[in-house]
């Protein structure tokens, strides 16, 4: 439960951008509104993420998908298996669904645009602290097309991965309408944790299954 | 002062009318020239290009339409504003004189460029083909009599060195050719492609025959009145040169085939980089001085914000945007519902200064039941921007088999339903009716303090299943 307003130790927070300026801007916010977050470094290229995250050892990255020599993706494809208890959040301007997608399917816990407010950001930094998965609306509805089923589309190999439950679906289309977890709670008559289970295991779905939309989406950049 | 100036230029037209019968401009030169065919055109032509090239003195172009070998005689006339005719007959007569006619024709041949593919062509009557044929015997008739008389061709060198010309003259011929064919097709071959424009076969046998005739004619000559031997040794020795000289080139040949494609790159890199420049100019930087004039409203600056930001993200990554490749399978015809329904959040965003956050999943034609959805849908996000109170509105769409819902969701005041005055019919004409009309249903969720939310849903018509699958 992220809700609870128990004193804790602040999350440390790791900042990869290659825009110096909005690394400085998102670590003032950061740091001015909330004692819950704590910045322990930032990195403008991938390079320094991969030697500053192996250093720091911070429980979340804020992980910007475009940067020259690969962008979040490659950051991703050479950390997660070294540092599997790190836990990656992507912050981008972009909302392709290919880019979504992609770094979503490298390993990332989370995908929020940079219009995102402070505070809401603030509230996705623990969320995905405490293990579970943030999908923005824009997300959700991402995966709610990939996951369609269309009269074209390739018959499913693997019913366990390549289909979300009517449950599942549900909780996605209320994520997509703007809904927070608690209304989401509400709607459904489920508790706050029931939904929390329901998007991680759709996030797991996402980046395991190999579904034509998504591994399409994947291998257009190179990911697969 | 002026006047005065004018009226002397205005003078000088009318002499060089009268003089050479061209101008038309000029209303003396007019009359008498009028009846004289394609000349006046061409004149006329020949001074505004030397105008065009304001820079140095005016350049010589061959003509590339209304030729007869090679376009220079056209061409020099169109330079010196005379008629063609008379050009061919000079380099007629002066052909007399030891073949002069046809080495100046051949030097112009390979120093003046070709006109460019801008340039309007010029027509040319038949008679004056006919004429331009008939030139062109009496030249190659000159210069054989010539010779003759003057001895310069002693023995039979006349017939083999008219093989080298006519080859010489196939090959140029064939030059000229590709170099038009590049220009139909936006040069982008490479150094076989200069020489034999597409690799097209007649070019390369004709290409072929050329360099044959000329091998021969060459051949013939050095090697008259040797015996055989000799000729196989000459050969031999010959062939071994130019084997020799293609291996010691093979260096230069190759840096000239990367130069020509490194530089071809460049050159769309550039363009790409225009391209970019360009819409930068237009659109983010326009914005950034708007912002930089509005800097104390806020409220202004966000707008201008936003409706960048949605224009720069529709551009580099919209459907057909910078971002994708140039053939989208997205139907033309009416738009799209995902277009539709981002059309109408953005109109929102610009007018009331709220920022709309919208999702589609799934993707259907905009047939009129659904057109009239995005529009209550419209309505509805109107009504949330002007009531609500509140900065961002959530909008969803999603196309099922059977129906297209939509939600419109805002986190503002909310309202009483019941309590809504009768004279308010926002919600009942625009949205319930609209929806109502064209067979949909409209359900309305709230109470004061708890937002908003309108839900929408229209049925689809079973046909239109095949749309889906773009995203």
């Amino acid at each position: 439960m992220t809700d609870s307003q128990q004193p804790r130790e602040p999350v440390s927070v790791f900042l990869v951008d290659d825009h110096a300026l909005f690394r400085a801007g998102v670590r003032a916010e950061l740091e001015s509104i909330t004692e819950e977050v704590r910045v322990v470094g930032e990195a403008g290229s991938v390079a320094e993420a991969v030697a500053g995250i192996g250093r720091a050892r911070p429980q979340v990255v804020l992980l910007d998908v475009h940067m020259p020599d690969g962008g979040g993706a490659e950051v991703l494809r050479r950390l997660r298996p070294e540092l599997p208890d790190v836990v990656f959040l992507a912050l981008s301007v972009s909302d392709a669904a290919e880019d979504v997608i992609a770094v979503i399917r490298a390993g990332a816990r989370g995908y929020v645009t940079k219009t995102i407010s402070s505070k809401e950001l603030v509230r996705a930094i623990v969320r995905v602290a405490d293990g579970d998965a943030v999908f923005s609306p824009r997300l959700a509805g991402f995966v709610l097309d990939a996951f369609a089923d269309r009269p074209g589309s390739e018959p499913i190999s693997d019913p366990e991965l390549d289909l979300l439950t009517p449950r599942e679906r549900d909780v996605l289309r209320l994520l997509a309408r703007g809904y927070a977890y608690k209304e989401i709670a509400s709607e459904l008559f489920i508790s706050v944790k029931t939904v929390e289970t329901h998007v991680s295991s759709v996030l797991r779905k996402t980046q395991l299954s190999n579904r034509y939309e998504l591994s399409r989406w994947a291998s257009d950049r190179r990911l697969v | 002062m002026d006047d005065v100036q004018e009226q002397q230029t205005g003078q000088d037209t009318a002499a060089t009318g009268a003089t050479v019968p061209a101008v038309p401009a000029a209303p003396g030169g007019e009359v008498s020239s009028a009846p004289t065919g394609s000349a006046p055109a061409s004149a006329a032509k020949a001074a505004s290009r030397a105008v065009a090239d304001a820079e140095g003195p005016p350049k010589m172009y061959r003509r590339r339409s209304g030729r007869v070998v090679a376009g220079v005689a056209g061409g020099l006339a169109d330079h010196l504003g005379v008629r063609v005719v008379w050009v061919r007959a000079a380099f007629a007569v002066l052909a007399a004189f030891g073949g002069m006619g046809l080495v100046a024709y051949g030097l112009l041949w390979v120093f003046a460029p070709q006109q460019s593919r801008d340039e309007p062509g010029t027509t040319e009557s038949p008679r004056e083909r006919q004429q331009a044929f008939g030139l062109l015997a009496l030249g190659i008739g000159l210069t054989v009599v010539g010779g003759a008389i003057t001895g310069l061709f002693q023995g039979w060198v006349g017939l083999p060195l008219a093989v080298v010309m006519v080859g010489i003259a196939v090959v140029w011929r064939e030059a000229d050719e590709s170099q038009r064919r590049r220009w139909r097709q936006g040069a982008r071959s490479g150094v076989a492609g200069a020489v034999l424009g597409d690799r097209r076969w007649s070019a390369f046998v004709r290409v072929l025959a050329g360099v044959a005739l000329v091998t021969t004619g060459i051949g013939v000559i050095v090697l008259r009145g040797s015996n055989f031997d000799q000729m196989q040794f000459a050969l031999i020795s010959v062939l071994a040169t130019l084997v020799g000289v293609a291996v010691l080139t093979v260096p230069f040949w190759l840096r000239m085939v990367r130069d020509l494609g490194e530089e071809r790159r460049a050159r769309i890199r550039t363009e790409e980089r225009a391209e970019i420049a360009a819409h930068l100019h237009d659109s983010v930087l326009q914005t950034l001085a708007l912002i930089q004039k509005q800097a104390e409203s806020p409220r202004e600056v966000a707008r201008l914000a936003r409706g960048q930001e949605r224009e720069l993200r529709g551009w580099l990554y919209g459907p057909s945007g910078y971002g994708q490749p140039a053939t989208s399978d997205l139907q033309e015809s009416r738009g799209s519902l995902a277009q539709g329904i981002a059309a109408a959040c953005g109109e929102v965003e610009d007018t009331f200064a709220i920022s709309v956050q919208h999702v589609v999943v799934g993707e259907a034609e905009l047939d009129e039941p659904l057109a009239a959805l995005v529009q209550a849908a419209r309505e509805a996000i109107v009504n949330a921007a002007k009531h609500a109170g509140v900065e961002e509105v959530s909008v969803y769409a999603e196309v099922e088999p059977t129906a297209v819902t939509v939600f419109v969701r805002d986190r503002g005041k909310g309202f009483d339903p019941e309590a809504v005055p009768g004279d308010r019919h926002g919600l009942a004409d625009s949205i319930r009716g609209r929806m109502e009309r064209n067979g949909g249903t409209c359900r309305l969720r709230t109470s004061p303090g708890e937002g908003t939310e309108v839900q929408l849903e229209m049925p689809r018509k079973v046909n239109v299943k095949t749309a889906q699958g773009a995203t």
